[in-house]
């Protein structure tokens, strides 16, 4: 690892995918994701990379589609209402088996929302988000550190599975400063016989495409896509566990509803209560396997979201409803505070005497 | 026996799926053609529409890739972006093009991105059977204009060459069409032309092909074919609507 710098979380996710390898982007203005796309524009004309400012998010996202078509390393960046225009591309790219970052740095909604941060588009990123049967993998980072650090994995993962990756992030995340280490190893580059970078008249034409108009091929290409997801829901889900060793409450949060929960979990041991915390790093694939555990052992789980509940569904799903499941959130750009988590777990903690 | 006639190489084997009597092959055919002639299907990756000819990508031996509806030029600024060295084209109707991909073609235009554009104009919807188009003639029948296109509610045609021309971004506009031997002829050029000048480096290249579709238009093909000299040309006349580098060479 190179030097620690001071960095908003947008610049370090801009910066650390320059590092993986990443010389093409393709964005279009929107709040709160503003300083990735600056930092963009700023570094891809020095180092020989593309910064493009699209006239649209459905454009910049097929321009997207086109660079990993070419089998190179390719991001886009926006927030919420951006990154539902994108949803069409990112369908397509899924369908075409195509790797590719997208980062949501996410704020408010429905509609236009605000501009202060959520976790609202959880549903749209953890279940597919476009039309048709597909996933994104989805990276949930809680400091600039991991900022930096998800996007080289998800770099990495995306190749590796050949599917779209997302760094699912929030205003609050994007926005704060914090010291940073950078990774400065050489990226993981791994060949792409599949993409069309031109026949050289010693192969057969490749083509990339999501199109098959006989049902039955359809069918085969989405089965051998889910066997894939199984495999990588197996192998690639992604978690931090805190204090959960002799946990009865288990408080469930990512990003920076988990930056906050964290606080309120070592203020209620402080105070006797045995709480611990699950934080996704991925929530698709969802770490089911630490939670089915934990719904053996727990009394009841808290679900921290700045959403309306959306994750607690997949904490249910998860623990097959083994143990209760209570939401402790706040949304429109609101972030619940540490007292307002304190609070959830001791009326969790009080209900189980 | 001397062969006098021969499919271009850079067309697969695979049989068209289009209509009788339909442009698309000898538009195929004439790009083809180009690729052929300037050695370059090695490195050339063509882009396909959603529209009659989606699926042109079985059809080219090049590297192909299939757009979303509309999007092929957004695609094709990846591809070249990502790749400079080589050659990319994309292929697409007026729908596609004109319609939901309007804002796609005009930014790549105005961009003057090195790509080449094929823009066929049939003044209509075929893979869909038949619908409005954006290039649809004023009065025109269609399945979703059941009386004639009524300008005063579904608007008037968009003259795409015309509107682009007015653009300082791109290097060459260009209007041809296929239903006679000469015009073939004339669009065999453009078409190459508009492949040169990406090669040389010199910008967007947009060659639009006045088209026929007899089975949605409801006629025979050569009536089809008549049907382009008496209605469509008149609306949208054939030429040279930009072409900075013979500009330049004029001054």
């Amino acid at each position: 690892m190179s030097e620690k710098v001071l960095m908003k979380g947008n610049e370090a996710i801009a910066e650390a995918a320059i590092r993986a390898g990443c010389l093409h982007y393709f964005g279009y203005p929107i709040t709160p994701q503003t300083e990735l796309a600056a930092y963009m524009a700023k570094r891809m004309p020095k180092i020989g990379g593309t910064f493009l400012q699209a006239e649209s998010e459905i454009a910049a996202i097929n321009m997207v589609y086109g660079v990993s078509s070419a089998g190179k390393r390719v991001m886009t960046s926006s927030s919420s209402p951006g990154v539902s225009l994108k949803q069409e591309g990112i369908s397509y790219i899924a369908g075409a088996d195509l790797p590719a970052l997208i980062v949501n740095v996410q704020r408010g909604g429905p509609g236009l929302g605000g501009i202060q941060p959520s976790q609202s588009d959880y549903f749209q990123a953890t279940k597919g988000g476009g039309h048709g049967d597909y996933h994104l993998i989805v990276l949930t980072p809680a400091s600039v550190q991991e900022m930096a650090d998800l996007v080289s994995l998800a770099f990495d993962l995306a190749d590796k599975y050949r599917m779209p990756a997302m760094l699912l992030a929030d205003g609050t995340m994007g926005q704060m400063m914090e010291p940073v280490e950078l990774p400065d190893e050489a990226p993981n580059m791994i060949e792409k016989p599949w993409a069309v970078t031109g026949t050289q008249m010693k192969r057969e034409h490749n083509i990339v495409n999501s199109l098959y108009l006989v049902p039955e091929e359809l069918e085969k290409t989405n089965n051998e896509r889910f066997e894939r997801y199984k495999y990588i829901e197996e192998n690639e889900a992604r978690y931090e566990s805190f204090m959960m060793d002799d946990a009865e409450i288990c408080v469930v949060a990512f990003g920076i509803a988990a930056r906050v929960s964290r606080n309120a979990v070592v203020e209620a041991r402080k105070q006797g209560i045995k709480v611990g915390m699950i934080r996704p790093i991925t929530v698709w694939p969802f770490p089911k396997k630490p939670l089915a555990e934990a719904a053996d052992k727990v009394k009841s789980f808290i679900s921290v979201e700045l959403s309306m509940g959306q994750m607690i569904e997949d904490i249910k799903l998860a623990t097959s409803c083994k143990k209760p499941v209570d939401l402790c959130y706040r949304v429109g750009g609101m972030i619940p505070s540490p007292e307002q988590v304190l609070e959830s777990i001791k009326k969790a903690a009080g209900g189980n005497e | 026996m001397a062969v006098v006639f021969e499919k271009p190489k850079s067309l697969t084997d695979a049989p068209l799926h289009y209509c009788p009597g339909c442009t698309h092959g000898i538009i195929h055919r004439l790009v083809a053609q180009a690729i052929d002639e300037l050695g370059i299907e090695g490195k050339t990756v063509g882009v396909a529409p959603v529209g009659c000819a989606v699926m042109a990508y079985n059809y080219f031996s090049c590297d192909m890739v299939e757009a979303a509806h509309g999007r092929a030029p957004a695609v094709a600024t990846g591809l070249k972006r990502a790749m400079p060295e080589n050659v990319i084209f994309t292929y697409q109707g007026d729908g596609d093009l004109a319609s939901i991909g309007m804002a796609e073609t005009v930014h790549s235009a105005t961009r003057n991105e090195n790509i080449t554009v094929i823009f066929v104009n049939n003044a209509i919807y075929g893979m869909t059977g038949g619908q409005m188009a954006p290039t649809s003639l004023p009065g025109q029948v269609t399945q979703t204009s059941p009386y004639g296109r009524d300008v005063t509610t579904a608007g008037f045609p968009i003259r795409v060459c015309e509107m682009l021309a007015t653009l300082d971004g791109p290097e060459y506009i260009t209007r041809v069409a296929v239903n006679n031997v000469k015009n073939v002829k004339q669009a065999q050029k453009a078409i190459k032309k508009a492949f040169e000048n990406q090669i040389n480096g010199k910008g967007f290249s947009l060659v639009e092909v006045v088209s026929s579709c007899p089975t949605n238009w409801g006629m025979t093909p050569q009536d089809a074919l008549n049907w382009i000299d008496e209605k469509m040309i008149p609306y949208y006349p054939l030429g040279v609507y930009k072409d900075r580098s013979a500009e330049k060479e004029a001054e």
